[in-house]
């Protein structure tokens, strides 16, 4: 499913002395199947724009197209349910939004909400649960018994169980050891695969947005700066310093070498074996070790 | 969803009634909710009606968003009303159709409990928002400190009152965002049957209910560590002034007041 925003401006507490201007004229075209990453500092205006994703706020000015429903300014629009249904969110905190009395009843939660009947319900919960990497017998438990890194995986279980055409993720390993991290950002990105789920991740983290994103937008007080595929986004690393954003740690290091050594590589590498590839070429001792 | 709400907010401006000591202003609603009941004919509501919009006017809240602000208790205000003017029976009969009778005195009280009501929230909406809540408490705190003589807990009355008013922000934050994941869950708050929607509102309450608690639990522990033993021997960081403002202020209320009482009924 095909999302795309165009010239959307969304202004908070409209008519009130804190009205804000959120986001001014941003556009974005996310085709189906795509992963893109949405960067930006606390307060770029990211995580307003992940809320027009699926129609959570409507937008001031501009249109907002999901699918084949368009939500556009100064207007009403109804049934959103449907919209809902595709585009799943994954918030900050997910963890904050359980509430049953058992991790199943939690996950069913949503796809009955939209209408799944209660068997298919129990089956999909099961598959999610296994999906985010947890054991069967958690299903009885209930959701508070928990541990921190257990109850956000049962919380994007409930997500993923609404069988969403499109993800959208709002930092979700915030708060996570490095290897729950880790985890997390490969069991989203296997999805992604799998099913050819459209994926769009808010995050600061420029290492998550450089290794699994094909696309990469960068905000800036409310407005799209920069917007391309992660090749182009970093092969001008001033402009990322500039704005105050970090440069993944492998292309740091490539350009500290291309400054020692006077010389340019042919392109800019995202992984650490590209690389070291590159540079076991460079020093003239080929490539089949 | 709650952004209009306007109770226990503080709009940050400078003008005459954000800078009056908030002792003074504490002081001049509890003799406001007092006087207001001298009120009893129209030239004495007028007098309370002026007086109340010019404070109003003094400190730059913008009308526009005050009535927003309170749009959802003016229907409180209207209910009070048809509440007087359809069960007094007082007065001349004004109006009568089938079992509605609508006598003189009903329309009176009407008007006037109505405006009672609405002057009242006006007034006190008008502390919060001009007021922080750290300086309400600073004031309360002071103003009630000869009540500790009689072992009354004012420190930690205060210390209560402001964690509570801290918090309500803090509140609709995380309502609005439990509000907006369940939502992308499927549940319909604005809309749909009223059954199901009343049942919606245990996806909300009880993750609320729960980080409630983990906040006051934290709050309690991040208190202990920073040494908080209550209120003996603290001293404050903020000192209260009072200026000859606040003085004009309570003597324009005294003449208020003294009018209130010329012309009441």
């Amino acid at each position: 499913m095909d999302i795309s925003l165009s010239h959307v401006d969304y202004r908070y507490q409209v008519n009130t002395p804190f009205e804000r201007l959120a986001i001014q004229d941003v556009s974005i075209d996310i085709p189906s199947g795509t992963y893109m990453a949405i960067i930006g500092h606390t307060g770029s205006g990211k995580s307003t724009v992940l809320q027009h994703l699926n129609a959570l706020l409507v937008p001031s000015e501009g249109v907002v197209a999901i699918g084949n429903r368009e939500i556009k300014a100064h207007q009403k629009n109804k049934n959103l349910r449907q919209v809902r249904q595709r585009v799943g969110i994954v918030f900050q905190f997910p963890e904050h939004q359980l509430f049953e009395e058992t991790v199943e009843k939690d996950i069913m939660f949503g796809p009955m909400n939209f209408g799944v009947t209660e068997a298919e319900a129990k089956k999909r919960a099961l598959i999610a649960l296994k999906q985010v990497g947890l054991a069967e017998e958690i299903l009885e438990k209930s959701p508070f018994d928990l541990s921190g890194g257990q109850m956000r995986r049962v919380a994007i279980a409930g997500v993923l169980a609404m069988d969403p055409d499109v993800l959208v993720l709002d930092e979700p390993t915030a708060g996570l050891d490095p290897r729950g991290r880790k985890e997390i950002m490969e069991m989203f990105y296997a999805l992604h695969k799998e099913r050819q789920l459209s994926t769009i991740l808010v995050t600061h983290s420029m290492e998550d947005a450089a290794s699994y994103a094909d696309q990469i937008v960068i905000m800036q007080q409310g407005k799209v700066v920069k917007q391309g595929t992660p090749e182009e986004i970093f092969s001008s690393p001033a402009d990322l310093v500039r704005m105050g954003l970090d440069v993944p740690e492998v292309v740091r290091f490539q350009l500290k070498l291309e400054e020692k050594w006077g010389t340019k590589f042919e392109k800019i590498f995202l992984s650490i074996d590209q690389l070291s590839a590159a540079i076991a070429k460079q020093l003239g001792r080929g490539v089949e070790s | 969803m709650m952004e209009k709400m306007i109770f226990g907010r503080y709009v940050p401006a400078d003008s005459l009634i954000h800078r009056l000591d908030p002792r003074s202003k504490l002081t001049l609603i509890f003799l406001f909710v007092c006087i207001i009941f001298l009120a009893n004919n129209w030239q004495t509501y007028a007098i309370i009606g002026i007086y109340t919009f010019l404070l109003i006017g003094l400190s730059r809240i913008p009308i526009r968003f005050l009535y927003g602000g309170l749009k959802p208790v003016l229907w409180l205000v209207i209910f009070t009303f048809l509440l007087q003017l359809f069960f007094t029976r007082e007065g001349h009969l004004v109006f009568h159709w089938g079992v509605v009778k609508i006598y003189e005195e009903g329309i009176r009280m009407g008007f006037f409990i109505s405006f009672r009501f609405f002057f009242l929230i006006l007034m006190t909406s008008l502390l919060t928002l001009t007021t922080t809540p750290i300086e309400i408490t600073d004031g309360l705190e002071t103003l009630l400190a000869p009540l500790k003589k009689v072992r009354f807990p004012v420190h930690e009355m205060a210390l209560m009152m402001s964690i509570s008013l801290r918090f309500i922000p803090t509140l609709m934050q995380e309502t609005d965002k439990i509000m907006k994941a369940q939502i992308a869950r499927g549940v319909e708050f604005a809309s749909g049957p009223i059954k199901d929607r009343i049942k919606a509102v245990i996806p909300l309450l009880i993750p609320l209910f729960v980080s409630s608690f983990k906040r006051a639990e934290e709050l309690a522990i991040a208190m202990e560590a920073r040494g908080y033993r209550g209120g003996e021997g603290r001293t404050k960081y903020r000192q209260l002034s009072w200026k000859w403002g606040d003085t004009l202020q309570l003597v324009l209320l005294v003449i208020i007041t003294i009018l209130l009482i010329l012309f009441r009924s």
